[in-house]
């Protein structure tokens, strides 16, 4: 039982080029798709906090629908299977003319799951921030639009900001499975190459460390993000 | 985490040379698989004719027929009386991880021998040999690789014939644009469903491809074969008296003509009669006692 080692797999071209390029697509599956999960997350955990029980209800379902199918399932889906039930005309603009569509359906699929996520966050976030200083808002005489432009968000995005942090870390992970329509993204070719060369295990340390090094430092850049937010005397207050 | 691995690196030696000291002279897999009871192949889930799932569930295939033969022949170079028949379901990535750390003890499937990957593992004798074409629609106009000139191809991650078709690609300028599937039924269902007008893989795999497909009269394989592709057993490397076993198995077959019979019942409805240039192969193969 022995395996034979060769690092010298990693620096060869056109090893070495593949490997960054799949950082890349990488970094770019996951910074797009988490635009759409943030913003769209963030309209959706609103949602699930107004007064009306419609509004509610329908936001309710998307997550249910969103965070019950698995991922893999749903890359699937929106890739396969969508462009043969839309109208033949759209479907054949999304299989033939649309230019990078394996990055596009990637990052739409992503972006609209991880929303989900985001929205129980920012749900959860709203929830945790004590009545009294919406109605305190309320009896000052603001609107409830300006209730949660001036009370409800600030507050909520602050105490949920470690949480984000950990839901924007998952979109990079999550972001492999774009290899399953076609994105050559990190581990997809780190796949590619150890199939070529047959030295799998130096590959996927090398995806490993690649992976940890994007999210350390991502994790990084959040921690000043969150410090320079901070609120005195609230949660994500550090243990002095 | 690094006095782990010393220690497991010293059980590794240990097991090594602690043999040498034993009364037979049994070593690596032979050894494995007499002290163990137990054979283990790898195998693929979909690659027929050559290892597949059969409609009861069981492995299956051209593949898996010659494997069988081999777990014969083991079973009676050991001289044992039950020898238990495992199998583990493989793919490109796994394969090697498997096979090194001695999960498995051979892979029954399509994998191509070449020499980057013998600095890793070792083959058997050639089973069957084939090469990249192009699968289209029968309407398409292509004909030969210069057609696809602009066109969209899907070819699947990793594999060799990856490799070949981007290679050519850059080579002839055609400016192609790939999709990288990642896998054969998603490769299949990316040309299926009209998002590429070609899919390059092995040619005898298109031809299983459409003999399955809901409307087989509509596509076609065409153009030159563009690769050398010569299917082998994987076994460990550095294990001869185990790979021996292995290809005196096939040996016999190529010699005794056997091998037709084999081909036959798993290639010949799906590529058509066993060639000349195949039958060259399994001839030069049948190393004589």
């Amino acid at each position: 039982m022995r395996y034979s080692w060769n690092w010298s797999v990693l620096t060869v071209e056109p090893n070495l080029g593949w490997i960054l390029s799949g950082i890349e697509w990488t970094i770019l599956v996951s910074l797009a798709a988490w635009s759409i999960a943030f913003t769209w997350g963030s309209v959706l955990g609103i949602a699930r906090t107004v007064q009306s029980p419609l509004v509610r209800a329908l936001a309710g379902g998307y997550v249910e629908l969103f965070r019950n199918i698995p991922l893999l399932v749903q890359m699937f889906l929106w890739y396969f299977v969508l462009p043969e039930v839309l109208p033949q005309r759209w479907g054949t603009w999304l299989k033939r003319d649309l230019p990078d569509a394996e990055f596009w359906t990637a990052v739409v699929c992503l972006g609209l799951y991880t929303a989900c996520r985001v929205c129980e966050t920012v749900r959860s976030g709203i929830g945790s921030i004590s009545r009294g200083q919406a109605y305190a808002g309320l009896a000052t005489g603001l609107t409830p639009f300006q209730v949660y432009l001036y009370i409800l968000l600030p507050v909520g995005y602050r105490i949920i900001m470690p949480a984000l942090t950990t839901e924007f870390l998952s979109i990079f992970k999550n972001s492999s499975l774009a290899l399953t329509i076609g994105v050559l993204e990190l581990t997809g070719q780190t796949r590619r190459i150890s199939e070529y060369t047959f030295q799998p295990i130096e590959m996927f340390l090398t995806a490993t460390a690649l992976y940890g090094l994007i999210t350390l430092t991502v994790t990084a850049l959040m921690r000043v993000v969150e410090g320079r937010t901070r609120l005195p005397g609230m949660i994500t207050v550090a243990v002095q | 985490m690094h006095k782990i691995m010393r220690l497991a690196a010293a059980a590794m030696l240990a097991m090594a040379f602690g043999h040498g000291a034993a009364a037979d002279d049994l070593y690596g897999t032979l050894k494995k698989i007499k002290d163990s009871g137990r054979i283990v192949i790898g195998r693929s889930e979909n690659s027929p004719p050559f290892s597949y799932t059969d409609a009861n569930g069981n492995p299956t295939g051209f593949s898996i027929d010659l494997c069988s033969r081999i777990v014969e022949a083991v079973k009676a170079e050991l001289k044992m009386d039950k020898l238990e028949v495992r199998y583990v379901t493989i793919m490109g990535t796994t394969l090697i991880p498997l096979l090194v750390n001695g999960t498995i003890d051979m892979a029954c499937s399509t994998t191509t021998n070449n020499l980057s990957r013998q600095r890793q593992v070792d083959f058997l004798y050639t089973m069957y040999v084939t090469g990249n074409q192009l699968l289209v629609r029968k309407d398409s106009g292509i004909h030969e690789v210069e057609d696809l000139k602009g066109k969209r191809v899907a070819v699947n991650q990793g594999t060799t014939n990856e490799k070949i078709i981007k290679e050519l690609d850059q080579k002839l300028n055609l400016g192609i644009r790939f999709l990288d599937t990642e896998d054969q039924p998603r490769g299949w269902l990316a040309f299926e469903s009209g998002r590429v007008d070609c899919y390059v893989t092995d040619a005898v795999v298109e031809h299983g491809l459409i003999s399955k497909a809901a409307n087989p009269e509509k596509y076609e394989v065409v153009g030159r074969l563009l690769s050398f592709d010569p299917y082998a057993v994987v076994v460990r490397r550095d294990d001869s008296a185990f790979r021996l076993v292995g290809n005196r198995v096939l040996a016999d077959l190529f010699r005794s003509g056997e091998i037709e019979q084999i081909y036959d019942k798993w290639i010949k409805p799906i590529a058509g009669p066993l060639g000349e240039p195949l039958r060259t192969v399994y001839a030069m193969q049948a190393m004589p006692y």
